[in-house]
Formats: C-alpha cells, sequence, structure tokens
C-alpha cells in the first residue's frame, strides 16, 4: 500500500550507559499522518533526531524515499526533503517571520547582500500556496505561539520538505489552535502528498489525527498499528507495559470550611508590569480548584504571590483565615501551606543535595530530627527517608544519590513526596506532571485525590487540560491576568472552556 | 566670569573635537571586533590584552622590518593567532569566556612586558617608523571643519570604512544573519545546517585582527612608533562599553566611542587646572552612566514590545 518515504532498519542508538534506541525496524510510508507514542524517555525523539541527522545511529541504517542516508547530518536531511518542527521552537526571536523562514538559504541580491524583500515574496508564495496565513514582516518575538509554530512549519516548507516531523506540537498550543494545526496537517498531507510523522504524550491526539501508530517502550518498538483498529485504552497499556487504570478516581464529597481567600489580588511579572489583574478566588476544604489558562496568562505569578514568592502590590490573600500579605514563604508554610513549585529543577529541589536531604527539606528544625537543634540526627533522618521513599514509590539509586541524576519523573515524585508528607491543610500545586511518565502521572493523580479525599484545600494550575479536568472539582480560567470564567469541572468541556481561555468572558459566550 | 569665559575657550576649542577623533578611533576599531563576539554570544573581556598584542607586536615589525606597514603585517598576524587562541578555548572548549578573556589580559601584559625589556630595554621602544598622517592640500583652509578632520593617522579614517563594511556585513548579508542566529539561537542555526561554531571561530578571529588593528594603530599612528608597557591602558574595557552601549550596532558603537573620546579630551584640557586623577575619572564615570542608560533602556524597551503583544 503505497510508496515508502522512511525506512529505519535494526536502528540502535547508544548513549554512554543508557541504549535509547535498540534495533528498532519501521516503515513510514508516503502520504501518511503517522503518530509516534511512548513514556518519557522512550526513544521517540532520539529516533526521530536521527531522521533528521542530529544523532548518528550507533548500529542499522536509515532509507529516505530508497536512498540510503551515508551522512547523519541535518543539512543532508533537509537537502533530502526532511524537515523538523522542534518541541522547542528554533526560531532566533530577534528576527522577522521572513527573515527565519529563509535562514540558511537566503536569497540574495548582488551576490553578497541579503535580500529581504526577497524574502518576504518568498514567504507571501508559501503563505498562499499552503493557506498558512503570517505576517512575513512581523517579528517573531512579537506574535503567539500558535503562529510561531506555522513560522516553523513554513521554514520545513521553504526547504522544500516532504517529510515533516512534529515534535509535541500542542504542548503550547490552546484547543482551537491546536484544532487548526490539525487541519493543516490534514490539508497539507491531503492536498500536497507531505508524509507527517507527530511525536506526542496525548492519546486522544493520536486518534484525532493519524493513520497509524507506533508505540515505543524503552528503545524498543513494542507495536505498529492502524489507528483504526486501537482505542486509547489500548495505546497506554501497550505504551506503559501494563493495563493502566485511567479513569475511576474515588472523589468523596465532604467539602468543608474555606481555607484559601484571595480578594481582588494584584501582582506584577518580572518586568513590573500587571500579571495578575484583580483576581478573586475561594478553595475550601476537601475540593479542588483547578486553573486553566495558556501559559503566560498570569497563573504562575498568582501561585507565586499565594506562597509568598512575589510581592502583593495589592488586594489580600488569606490562608486559614491569616492574611499572609508581606509575609515570607518559610511562615506562610507554617500556616499550614505546602507547595509544589512548577519548575522542579529551579525551585522545587536541590538537584546538587541527596534526596534523603531534599526529602526533609522543611523539617530539619523538628526536634526528633536533630539534638539540641545543633547536631543533625543522621540515624532518624535516614530512617524517615527511607520510609518517604517507600511510601512515594520513588524509583532510583536509593536515598544518598544526587537528586539532580534522576530522571524528570522520579525527581518530581521526590517533590510530591516531601510536599504531602507535611499533612498540610492547603496544597498549592503548579504543573505536578509535566515531562513525567504515564505510570507516574497515574500515582501522582492519586496521590493528589487521597491529599483532597483527607481534607485538604488544593489550588491546581497545569498546561495539560486533561489533568486539570481530570483533579478538579471546580474550574476557573485566566486571561492576561483576568479571572473569565468559573465552572463546575463536570458541566464544561475541554472545547468550550478554550473559548475562555483566550479572552471570552461568561457573559460574551451567553450572547452566542 | 572672565576667568571662566576663558577657561571656556580653551577647553572647547576645534582642538578639543581634533582630540575627541583621535582618542576615539583606536576604542573605536576594537569596539567593531567586540561588536562581532558580542553578536556571536561571546563575552568577550579580553579585548584588552588584544590590543596590548596587537600594540607590542606592531612596533616589532616595525623595528625588524623597517617598515610600518610590515609593523600593521605582524599585528593582523598575531592577532589570527590570538583570535584562534581564543577561539580555541572559548569555542572549541567551551571554557568560561570571563576566565578566558582576563587570562588572555595577563597573559598579554606580562608577554609584551617581558619581550619589549628584553628586546627593546627597559625605557621602551621609541621613535620606529610609524603610520602615515593623512593632509589633504587645502583642506586645512576650511574654518572649523579643516582643524577637526584633516592631518590625522591613516587609521582615523579607514575606521569609517570598517564602520561601514562591519555594518554591512552584519546587518545586510546572509552572513550576518547567521552570525547573529549563532550567539541568539545557536540551536536555530544548527538545525538550519549551518554550525554555530564557525560563526563563533570567523567572530574571534575577526575580532583578534580588529583589537590588534586597534592596538597596531596605538602605537604605530597614535604614539608615532613608540611601545610603552600596558599602553592599551583599559581601551578594551572601554571598547566593551561601548559595544554594550551600542546593543553590537558597529556604527553606534563609533558613536559611543567619540563620546569617550570627548569626555576623555576634556579631562586632558581640564588638567591645567583640576589635578589629573579627577580628571583620569571622567571616561569610568561616563561608563557607569552609560550602562544605567543601557539598563534603563532595555527594560523600557522590553515593556514596549509587551504591551504591543497585548495588542
Amino acid at each position: 500500500m503505497g510508496e515508502i518515504a522512511v525506512q529505519f532498519k535494526h536502528i540502535s542508538m547508544e548513549f554512554p550507559g543508557v541504549l535509547a534506541n535498540d534495533d528498532i525496524t519501521l516503515d513510514i510510508r508516503k502520504g501518511e499522518v503517522f503518530a509516534l507514542v511512548g513514556e518519557n524517555g522512550a526513544g521517540k525523539s532520539t529516533l526521530m533526531n536521527i531522521l533528521y541527522g542530529i544523532n548518528t545511529p550507533t548500529n542499522g541504517e536509515v532509507f529516505i524515499r530508497g536512498k540510503k542516508v551515508e551522512h547523519f547530518d541535518p543539512g543532508v536531511a533537509i537537502s533530502l526533503g526532511v524537515g523538523m518542527v522542534h518541541q522547542h521552537f528554533m526560531l532566533v526571536p530577534s528576527f522577522t517571520v521572513a527573515q527565519n523562514i529563509v535562514l540558511s538559504r537566503e536569497p540574495k541580491k548582488m551576490g553578497v547582500f541579503f535580500d529581504n524583500k526577497g524574502a518576504e515574496k518568498e514567504t507571501e508564495k508559501l503563505v498562499k500556496t499552503y493557506g498558512l496565513t503570517v505576517e512575513p514582516s512581523a517579528v517573531v518575538q512579537e506574535i503567539s505561539v500558535g503562529l510561531q509554530q506555522r513560522v516553523e512549519i513554513l521554514k520545513t516548507l521553504y526547504r522544500g520538505a516532504d517529510i515533516l516531523i512534529l515534535d509535541e506540537p500542542t504542548a503550547v498550543l490552546t484547543p482551537q489552535e491546536t484544532d487548526e494545526l490539525f487541519a493543516v496537517i490534514r490539508k497539507i498531507v491531503r492536498e500536497h502528498g507531505m508524509t507527517v510523522i507527530i511525536i506526542t504524550h496525548k492519546l486522544y491526539e493520536v486518534m484525532q489525527i493519524s493513520d497509524r501508530v507506533g508505540v515505543m517502550r524503552k528503545g524498543k518498538l513494542v507495536g505498529v498499528e492502524n489507528t483504526s483498529d486501537m482505542d486509547e485504552r489500548k495505546l497506554a497499556s501497550l505504551m506503559v507495559g501494563r493495563p493502566v487504570l485511567y479513569e475511576n478516581l474515588d472523589k468523596e464529597d465532604d467539602i468543608g470550611d474555606e481555607q484559601i481567600r484571595v480578594d481582588d489580588l494584584v501582582v506584577g511579572d518580572n518586568r513590573g508590569l500587571v500579571a495578575v489583574d484583580g483576581v478573586s478566588l475561594s478553595v475550601r476544604s476537601g475540593e479542588i480548584l483547578g486553573i486553566a489558562a495558556v501559559e503566560g496568562n498570569g497563573q504562575s505569578e498568582l501561585l507565586e504571590a499565594i506562597t509568598g514568592m512575589r510581592k502583593i502590590e495589592s488586594g489580600s490573600v488569606t490562608i486559614r483565615g491569616r492574611q499572609i500579605n508581606g509575609m515570607d514563604p518559610g511562615a506562610i508554610r507554617g500556616i499550614g501551606l505546602a507547595h509544589i513549585p512548577e519548575d522542579r529543577i529551579s525551585t522545587g529541589v536541590c538537584a546538587d543535595a541527596s534526596v534523603s536531604d531534599n526529602l526533609l527539606m522543611g523539617k530539619e528544625r523538628n526536634p526528633e530530627f536533630n539534638t539540641l537543634g545543633i547536631a543533625q540526627n543522621n540515624a532518624a533522618i535516614r530512617k524517615y527517608a527511607s520510609e518517604i521513599y517507600e511510601k512515594f514509590d520513588i524509583r532510583g539509586a536509593g536515598i544518598d544519590v544526587n537528586v539532580g541524576s534522576m530522571s524528570g519523573g522520579n525527581m518530581q515524585k521526590v517533590v510530591v513526596a516531601r510536599e504531602f508528607s507535611f499533612d498540610a491543610p492547603v496544597l498549592i500545586i503548579s504543573q505536578p506532571t509535566r515531562g513525567v511518565d504515564v505510570g507516574a502521572i497515574e500515582f501522582i493523580h492519586e496521590q493528589i485525590i487521597q491529599q483532597r479525599n483527607e481534607g485538604a484545600a488544593i489550588l491546581l494550575s497545569s498546561a495539560d487540560l486533561d489533568e486539570v479536568f481530570r483533579l478538579s472539582d471546580r474550574i476557573i480560567t485566566l486571561y492576561e491576568g483576568k479571572v473569565t470564567g468559573e465552572f463546575k469541572a463536570s458541566e464544561i468541556t475541554k472545547e468550550e472552556i478554550g473559548y475562555f481561555m483566550t479572552g471570552k468572558r461568561e457573559t460574551e459566550a451567553a450572547h452566542e | 566670569m572672565n576667568d571662566f569665559g576663558l577657561l571656556f575657550n580653551t577647553v572647547f576649542s576645534t582642538g578639543l573635537f581634533n582630540e575627541m577623533l583621535r582618542r576615539a578611533t583606536p576604542v573605536a576599531i576594537a569596539a567593531i571586533g567586540g561588536a562581532l563576539t558580542q553578536h556571536a554570544g561571546i563575552m568577550n573581556i579580553g579585548m584588552d590584552g588584544m590590543i596590548l598584542m596587537g600594540a607590542f607586536f606592531g612596533v616589532l615589525g616595525s623595528s625588524i622590518f623597517g617598515s610600518a606597514w610590515a609593523g600593521l603585517g605582524l599585528a593582523v598576524l598575531v592577532g589570527v593567532l590570538v583570535g584562534l587562541f581564543f577561539g580555541l578555548f572559548v569555542v572549541k572548549f567551551k571554557s568560561d569566556e570571563f576566565i578566558i578573556g582576563t587570562a588572555l589580559n595577563t597573559f598579554a601584559v606580562g608577554l609584551t612586558s617581558f619581550l619589549s625589556r628584553s628586546i627593546f630595554g627597559t625605557q621602551g621602544a621609541k621613535g620606529y617608523p610609524s603610520l602615515p598622517n593623512v593632509t589633504i592640500p587645502g583642506f586645512d583652509k576650511v574654518p572649523v571643519l579643516g582643524a577637526i578632520l584633516n592631518g590625522h593617522s591613516l587609521f582615523v579614517y579607514l575606521t569609517w570604512l570598517l564602520v561601514l563594511l562591519f555594518y554591512l556585513y552584519i546587518y545586510r548579508t546572509p552572513q550576518g544573519f547567521w552570525l547573529r542566529a549563532s550567539g541568539e539561537k545557536p540551536q536555530t542555526l544548527r538545525t538550519a545546517g549551518i554550525a554555530p561554531e564557525r560563526m563563533k571561530w570567523t567572530a574571534s578571529i575577526l575580532c583578534g585582527v580588529l583589537c590588534c588593528i586597534a592596538g597596531a594603530h596605538l602605537s604605530l599612528g597614535y604614539l608615532n612608533g613608540t611601545f610603552a608597557e600596558k599602553m592599551s591602558n583599559s581601551r578594551g574595557y572601554i571598547a566593551f562599553a561601548c559595544v554594550i552601549f551600542a546593543a553590537s550596532n558597529p556604527a553606534k558603537a563609533y558613536l559611543a566611542a567619540l563620546m569617550f573620546g570627548f569626555f576623555d579630551a576634556i579631562g586632558l584640557r581640564l588638567q591645567a587646572y583640576i589635578s589629573s586623577d579627577l580628571t583620569s575619572i571622567i571616561p569610568y564615570a561616563i561608563t557607569i552612566i552609560m550602562m544605567t542608560y543601557v539598563v534603563v533602556s532595555t527594560r523600557k524597551k522590553r515593556e514596549k514590545i509587551h504591551r504591543r503583544a497585548d495588542i
């Protein structure tokens, strides 16, 4: 059925101490949308980086349209028609759209000079051909993430790509932008005969967009199927290697007193501009309030203000009846607040300290862990750390290794374990499972729900809408620092909430 | 009042602006080189050492071959070597550029002082063939402009050409776009099929050459064939400040260098009235004011971008 666009033959890729790709043989057909799924570290990106010439495989061969790749180099891959849109965009922020698109293949005038008009004309031509609208003279750092992604796709098309690799393209998009992207993918496949390989975590997207799907686990390709023969549950089991119970989080309905109260809060961002603009909210014990917002709309600053990490400009935050304005993070924790920060590496852990030190942090002054407040009691600390390590199913080389050497998922478990072991009545949770694999996500979600059922008041922010929906009792949407809507999680869909995340208010939506 | 008028006239004469141009040139040439490394994402704190090397080897070449042109040639050659040395550590071995730059400065002081004493003796080098001055006949009759612009050493004029040339290179050629991409987002350039290291090497070598030309101009043009120990006299750091102030734009860096030259020249003139220890503070005080301006203006610019993104 159809021609073969890309052939991987017995590809192995070994990094020092890790076999990232283990004897992979795979055909990608011309004109199909092929989804590549797998947990973090399963080797998807490694395999695609081989195709794009960034990695040179230890073993095996790659054929592009029947032609063997002799030399692995992005320049060679590009000339063979391979284009890749990376997860983190490869755009120069201070250049215009057109200048980014033609980079490395610039039109010239008088033999030596960059032809800016020519570049803009080329861009216009691409825009017309593929129906991907962008403004050629706009500066990249001033346009939205969704548009930046279009620029990335146009860039590959300008270089003549007909095999397009998209690495987690929807991670930064709103549901509407995702729909638009998928429409574009369908269009370029149908009308221009492109071959698209899409790497993703999100299984419903696999079902939505792909013709075939390949599942990777621990460096091996464990299955290639027609998407129509699969469903999300089967895919999840293949990815993890065991059945995943993806539903039925037991939520008990026992909502108590108000624990978090935010009134008309105004907070600035790092540049001194208003990031949180008059937000009010309230969370009671035994419930989870989820924040749905596209990144950069004030959710990070809101949570930092509540946890004392950012200055409150005006308004007030009350935790368990005490106003915390002007208090430092340590004092706020003293009232009974624990916090999983959004960036585990910079604020969640001390990467150069051991697992046991990281698990202890915040409790080191407790009498049981020291003698007269001077010498630490190592035996007690080790015992405590080992218990927590077991309880939270952290998998690594024990409690004595540096946290920095652990995988992202286990590092996150260390943060979750430490914070949840305070048994705090108030929990502020940000991006609990960012970059964490399916198995660990399941575990962390269960832990969050358990805290809720035990009576914690939880404020949750996540870039993953599915996660917000799965965990929350109520959801608020934030747009440009303002609350644009508040809903019961059971009474709204992801598509509907997307409108509020892009700035529509409840009242406006009601008119439509 | 009369005294003040006299003072004013002595300080603000055409001679002041002549002196400004003279003093700005070595800083400006080095700043063009610094703009290149800065665009390539390299914080080049080693320019002072590079200038010093150029100054010494310029005089050495002039003394050996009896020609300032040979001196300039030797300085350029040394510039290539210094650029390769800098690139080897910063680009190839990815060492800390601040440490390497500082090491280069210290090394240059030691090497040139040692060689100067062994070859020229403790007095230093004096009176070797120097680069020509350019006097356009009749131009000195033009009021004001003639007195300011005429009769300078060759590189005062060649610098204008260098500024234009490198301005075009950075902002108007594909290679210039690669250079800027290599500093701002190296991975982007790599995935476009061009190794960012290639542009970083180019910038390092060109910067070495330009700084050594600045040094050769200093010893062979500015001071007529003279080498004295540590004669770069922090010009490399001033050049670095110009680069930052100008956001790595060679044309703006030239203007910044002129400003330094201006205050430097004022300081020199005021020495007749005020302690020279005080007047020698002026260039550094200006640096601090400039850097404050940079911080404030970048903050404003970011806010502007943010506001535009809101719309």
